[in-house]
């Protein structure tokens, strides 16, 4: 296929063969707003053109920094069009981190989505040599604001309109230009370790994604999927850019972030992709309301949910699942289980992916036990986000699934998973020898993750290789499996094990405001802020309750021995996570140092500093005294 | 001058109190008034001689050169001036939409018969008002907040729905009666940004009571000093702060000269 080979094309190729169809959505005014491929392709023309008319060259990088907005993707892949490259960044970078990225990639032009956005750049201008177009979505409150600099989307748009009046020829011209080797996208890595990197993705990677997932999934053209994760992450860039493009299914843009839960259930998409995050939202969430609910429809909840999970487990271990089981699941699908996924707006699901960091098996297994067909896809920035994927009849919680057709997968001799095919990043921007680093001679990506391949051929992900180790009893450690164990509980928000090369397994729990504060009243027990309410001698006692169960499950070596509740949540804003949620490990024990020594020493109270670092930047140190608490695992066993 | 609104010598007394003594004040269109001054200066009663909860004992009001001193708050309401409550007045028990569709009753026409019908021209006006409404909440921000019921939400966001209910009447004048009082300092600088949003974007004349200084002084075109019943200074909020009568009015007689508040970020 000639056509094949650029996004851009697949574009114009859209706009001709799904014409009237739906390409992009978003709810305006409390209204689902339709634009088709054909007006699709026309927006991006306008503001294509708009671009060219203010100077826009092949290979400049333009920026986009907001919600996932229709606007906002445009632009994007007008740049594309033009040969230029679209670098998203995350809206809710502290200045510094926006900062970084923008003069790493030299961007010349931002388009802002509103003026909370415009004025973070404004604050930023003078640091930014290279920058010269900002362009804002919403004008709202910027009638005042008078750069030169500084312009509306429509007013590029009309500029865009102008310019093909007297050059009708021009964008068609430029989307020839384009080749398959062309970077398509920089998406910065979010960098559990130092500084971001920029992963070049090509046309070449953004297609070969499109048609390894197309070949392992069934996706089709009259789908509807919820654009809703932060356009920075190479997750949505594969699924609302490049897959949204080849396969030519319609993306939904949310009215805010606020309500995406709301618009999710108003749209029922038909495939979709979340974090781990978001389905221990979900969970927590469901968890919630049965536990507020009266206490008949809490015990039918709670019957028919023990009913689904062993129902779930029986089929996922490929036994047979007897009659009388089969035919409560039918009672309980009405009763509970369709009703649950009507509310979560997954009722018309057929495929539902986690993928970007493991999810819990216990989360997972109650998504499939009420018959979300909840699969695992694993993959990286530099893998465009695709490595493999589960097949729906054999999705189950420990697996990263089947490599996709086309790419290649390896173990080293250390159990590091290697990757080679299409989807293989082109290199880290200005940075050969990281390149160097990660991809070998024989064109082998290097993943960093510690890894074996099962018997049945599934690709299975023990942890990020590094953080992998031993106890001090020589037992085999991996933090990420008992922080999930952990995190199973609604009331623990986030967990942080320690216990390689230590005689026991330790954890730092940050807890769930939202659900503790409301345990909490519930209770009569009064509080006044996240540090009160943590460091409450019923909370602490809660938690280790909590803890005692997730222990059971837990090998013995480590079973989590010792607690301590933090006086904050992890933030990314502390460089405690990445803005995809992901745990610093490295950083955090580093940070929390001393806190660890304590654990190991057998004190019962240790010294809190933590560093907060608020939304514009400035730092603040709280101080405060924490207790460290035992959990009684032979105790556990019992629970 | 082409002062939208005027007051002039209006006086009010309750029984043997003196609340208000013969205050005159001009808000020219489209800018911000503020008016400030300690507990019990009458600045609530002003508001309320405004927009017809109270007419003044002596004295005149009138919008756009014509008088409105005696007219009833809902004929006022009507013809253009909006107000938001010290302590919130929206109903509790309906959601958001519904507190701010009910904001634009004056501007619905159909009786009963028709919205019972809902039918032709009740049908048209319902989309037309949602429309406005939808605007407002897009303004406001408060997308997820349209099915709540206004009890159930946080002090600052019914602050907030209480702006909207008065911005769906359409005004040109809007009262804003401590829009601020017992909100946070993000819920603060939120509020702040939408009065300003509102008066340039929409060129609605605001004017404004409100304790915290800093957010008074940043916002306002003009401040109004009122203390015990009488205006005693009014100027740019520059010239408000540099005066000796304010400094007095605020700090008590003993006190040396200090800056008033000062303004904050």
């Amino acid at each position: 296929m000639a056509e094949a080979t650029t996004l851009a094309r697949m574009l114009r190729r859209n706009a001709r063969d799904l014409r009237d169809r739906p390409a992009i959505r978003e709810k305006d005014r409390g209204i689902w707003q339709t634009w088709t491929w054909g007006q699709y392709y026309e927006q991006v023309r306008d503001v294509a053109l708009g671009l060219v008319a203010l100077g826009f060259k092949r290979g400049e990088r333009l920026s986009v920094i907001g919600d996932n907005r229709p606007r906002l993707y445009w632009a994007q892949v007008a740049a594309q069009c033009l040969g230029g490259v679209p670098v998203p960044v995350y809206q809710d970078s502290i200045a510094k981190e926006l900062a970084f990225v923008w003069n790493h990639a030299e961007c010349s032009v931002i388009v802002a989505e509103d003026q909370e956005q415009v004025d973070k750049v404004l604050t930023l201008r003078d640091q930014l040599p290279a920058l010269r177009l900002v362009v804002y979505d919403d004008p709202r409150g910027l009638v005042h604001y008078k750069h030169e600099w500084l312009r509306s989307y429509q007013e590029v748009q009309e500029l865009g309109r102008a310019f093909a009046a007297q050059h009708p020829d021009t964008f068609e011209a430029e989307i020839e230009k384009g080749k398959s080797d062309d970077v398509a996208i920089i998406c910065y890595t979010s960098g559990t370790t130092g500084s971001p990197k920029g992963v070049m993705l090509t046309n070449a990677n953004a297609i070969g994604i499109a048609e390894a997932f197309r070949k392992a999934e069934d996706v089709r053209p009259d789908d509807d999927a919820l654009a809703y994760l932060p356009m920075a992450w190479a997750g949505d860039a594969a699924y609302t850019l490049f897959l949204s493009l080849v396969v030519g299914f319609c993306s939904n843009c949310p009215e805010s972030p606020e309500t995406v839960q709301r618009d999710l259930r108003e749209l029922g998409p038909t495939t979709v992709l979340a974090p781990p995050r978001i389905w221990e939202n979900m969970l927590t969430g469901v968890q919630v309301k049965a536990a507020d609910a009266p206490a008949l429809k809490r015990w039918v909840f709670e019957r028919f949910r023990a009913v689904a999970e062993r129902a779930e487990i029986l089929r996922s271990d490929g036994k047979p699942i007897p009659l009388w089981l089969r035919l409560a699941c039918m009672v309980g699908n009405v009763l509970v289980y369709t009703p649950i996924r009507d509310q979560l707006g997954l009722r018309r699901a057929r495929w539902a992916l986690t993928g970007g960091a493991p999810l819990g098996p216990d989360t997972f297994r109650f998504f499939r036990s009420i018959g979300v067909n909840l699969k695992q896809v694993y993959g990286s920035t530099e893998t465009t986000g695709l490595v493999s994927l589960q097949p729906s009849d054999e999705a189950n919680p420990t697996t990263a699934g089947r490599p996709c057709p086309g790419i290649e997968v390896k173990i080293a001799d250390r159990g590091e998973v290697l990757v080679r095919g299409p989807v293989i990043f082109k290199g880290y921007l200005k940075n050969d020898e990281a390149t160097r680093e990660v991809i070998d001679a024989a064109g082998w990506f290097h993943s960093g993750d510690a890894g074996f391949v099962d018997p049945r051929g599934h690709l299975v992900i023990i942890d990020r290789a590094r953080d992998c180790g031993v106890t001090g009893r020589g037992e085999a450690f991996a933090p990420q499996f008992i922080e999930n164990k952990l995190k199973y509980s609604p009331y623990i928000r986030e967990a942080v094990a320690f216990g390689n090369d230590r005689p026991f397994v330790a954890a730092m729990i940050a807890i769930d405001p939202v659900t503790v504060g409301s345990w909490a009243e519930r209770r009569g027990l009064p509080y006044t802020s996240y540090m009160d309410l943590s460091q409450k001698p019923e909370v602490r006692a809660l938690i280790r309750e909590e803890i005692a169960k997730g222990n059971v499950t837990l090998p013995d070596a480590t079973k989590v021995r010792r607690f301590l509740l933090l006086t904050k949540d992890l933030e990314a804003d502390d460089a405690e996570m990445t803005r995809t949620r992901k745990v610093r490990r490295r950083y955090v024990a580093e940070k929390y140092a001393p806190v660890i020594d304590a654990f190991y020493s057998g004190r019962n109270e240790v010294e809190l500093q933590t560093a907060i670092t608020y939304e514009d930047g400035r730092q603040a140190n709280i101080q405060s005294q924490v207790h460290l608490e035992d959990v009684d695992t032979e105790a556990a066993a019992r629970v | 001058m082409s002062s939208l609104l005027e007051i002039r010598e209006a006086s009010k007394s309750f029984g043997g109190v003196q609340a208000v003594t013969r205050v005159s004040l001009e808000a020219e269109k489209g800018e911000i008034l503020s008016v400030i001054g300690p507990n019990g200066a009458g600045k609530t009663t002003v508001l309320n001689m405004i927009s017809g909860f109270y007419h003044p004992d002596s004295g005149r009001i009138s919008l756009e050169g014509r008088d409105v001193t005696d007219l009833a708050p809902s004929r006022i309401a009507e013809l253009g001036i909006a107000r938001t409550f010290q302590n919130i007045a929206l109903f509790r028990g309906m959601t958001v939409l519904d507190n701010l569709m009910l904001g634009r009753h004056v501007h619905m026409k159909s009786g009963v018969f028709g919205a019972f019908v809902y039918w032709g021209l009740a049908q048209r006006e319902e989309v037309v008002h949602r429309k406005r409404v939808e605007d407002i909440i897009d303004f406001l921000r408060i997308q997820d907040l349209r099915r709540r019921p206004t009890g159930s939400l946080a002090y600052g966001l019914q602050k907030r729905v209480e702006l909207g209910r008065a911005l769906a009447l359409d005004p040109k004048v809007l009262l804003l009666d401590e829009p601020m009082g017992g909100c946070n300092h993000e819920e603060k600088e939120d509020m702040a940004r939408f009065i300003l949003d509102v008066n340039e974007e929409w060129g609605v004349t605001v004017i404004l009571i409100e304790h915290d200084m800093g957010v008074v002084m940043d916002i306002s075109d003009r401040v109004a000093v009122l203390d015990m019943g009488q205006k005693i200074a009014e100027g740019t909020p520059d010239e408000v702060r540099a005066n000796p009568r304010v400094i007095k009015a605020y700090l008590g007689e003993t006190k040396p000269v200090a800056s008033t508040g000062g303004s904050r970020g």
